[in-house]
């Protein structure tokens, strides 16, 4: 009778098991490196970083955790689009029905907004930890600029999320919001006419919402957030402030 | 041969029209038309021909319903109807700051937004808060029924009245 870790290593190194995960079992750095190369979730981070970058003071896991509100963010919303319909009055009545009739509607929504507040806010936050700590400086200031993109498309997503309740918050708050956008010079009252699809906030301007909060700008936030971690690897790894240029750290981490 | 660098077969004329830069040149710059193409197209499919929206033009009834020395809030239509010592006049109820609806405060006697705090009086002056500009008053007729006419989209240069 094969103990249960020879029975795992007999699977492993089994022909489904190795035509999957080609890198094979083992217990070298080689194997190793080769798990996380060979997989295309994993490949967009470091094969190996420095232990300190782990540490809850280098970084207090403020990116992960947007990242995490993200991803539940990513989850609850297309279960909360199983029952809302983006059409005037309707919007208002299925928000109701998720909060009432709906079996764990209230739940979801719930965590779909607390997410959306605590992203935003882990979002800046993480971005103060980031200035504060210098990890914007060469040769990270490419990602600097990439963060900056994924914090505006943050802020986009919550507002264009804020006017699908369709209640008197959501209508007054596009209202204002679409006003200001008018603002700009020369091209302002266009720029609104064109987001809202017309010259009030309508059952137009609820659709266009609806499209850029669940289809145009999670795409784009994905796709920037994938550059974002790939980066963090081609820039030499986490800003870890061990050595005392972030040029020196990502010479030292140029063989990975 | 690997070596052997592959050249467009010419024949005897100079080769002009088939050039890597001509190539180069040629597709740059039909990439180039069409993508302004797709700007133009993508702006034209984005703006609405047809809106589904309510008429600016709204009839407010017969001008005996305002009585002298009265201000009526019409909130669906986003108007307020008065009836001044010189005649009927309409103000807009949409702030000129950022679009809230305002509200009219019989109490105090002026008209006050929910927003940010604007403030203006029955002529639609502002007297506190952030709005750049007074509510502007608009064109308002009686048509040959006698209804009072309202046009939202014709703010006023000059201050008029109806005269009943």
């Amino acid at each position: 009778m094969a103990t249960l870790t020879e029975q795992i290593a007999g699977l492993r190194n089994s022909r489904v098991w190795r035509s999957v995960f080609r890198g094979g079992s083992g217990e070298s750095n080689l194997h190793r490196s080769l798990a996380v190369q060979q997989n295309v979730f994993l490949h967009l981070a470091s094969v190996k970083i420095r232990r300190r970058a782990l540490d809850f003071s280098v970084t207090w896991y403020l990116g992960t955790l947007s990242l995490g509100c993200f991803l539940i963010l990513v989850v609850t919303g297309i279960l909360l689009m199983l029952y809302y319909h983006p059409s005037v009055p309707q919007a208002y009545a299925d928000m109701k029905d998720l909060q009432f009739v709906v079996s764990a509607g209230v739940f979801l929504r719930n965590l779909h907004r607390w997410s959306a507040h605590a992203m935003v806010l882990l979002v800046f936050a993480h971005m103060f930890k980031v200035f504060y700590r210098g990890a914007y400086r060469p040769p990270r200031e490419f990602n600097w600029v990439v963060g900056t993109i994924l914090l505006m498309l943050t802020l986009f997503l919550s507002y264009t999320g804020y006017l699908l309740p369709w209640d008197q918050l959501a209508f007054w708050a596009i209202t204002v919001g679409s006003n200001i956008l008018s603002a700009v010079p020369v091209m302002g009252a266009k720029i609104r006419f064109l987001i809202l699809g017309g010259n009030t906030v309508n059952a137009n301007a609820l659709l266009r919402f609806y499209v850029l909060h669940c289809v145009i700008l999670p795409l784009v936030a994905v796709l920037f957030l994938a550059i974002h971690f790939w980066r963090i690897r081609k820039d030499g790894g986490l800003h870890t402030g061990d050595t005392a240029t972030g040029v020196n750290q990502a010479e030292g981490n140029a063989g990975e | 041969m690997p070596d052997e660098v592959m050249k467009p077969d010419c024949g005897d004329t100079p080769c002009e029209g088939c050039s890597r830069r001509a190539f180069t040149r040629i597709g740059v710059g039909s990439m180039a038309l069409a993508g302004a193409g797709s700007a133009v197209f993508g702006y034209e499919f984005l703006s609405p021909n047809a809106l589904y929206e309510p008429s600016p033009i709204v009839n407010a009834g017969k001008p005996d319903r305002y009585p002298q020395g009265s201000l009526t809030p019409d909130p669906q239509n986003g108007i307020y109807i008065v009836h001044g010592p010189q005649g009927i006049y309409t103000l807009t109820a949409v702030c000129t700051h950022l679009g809230c609806l305002t509200a009219w405060k019989p109490e105090l006697g002026i008209i006050a937004c929910p927003c940010h705090g604007s403030k203006f009086n029955q002529d639609g002056v502002k007297i506190d808060g952030p709005a750049p500009r007074p509510l502007p008053w608009l064109k308002t007729s009686l048509d040959d029924d006698g209804n009072l006419i309202v046009d939202r989209s014709a703010p006023l240069e000059r201050k008029e009245f109806v005269r009943v």
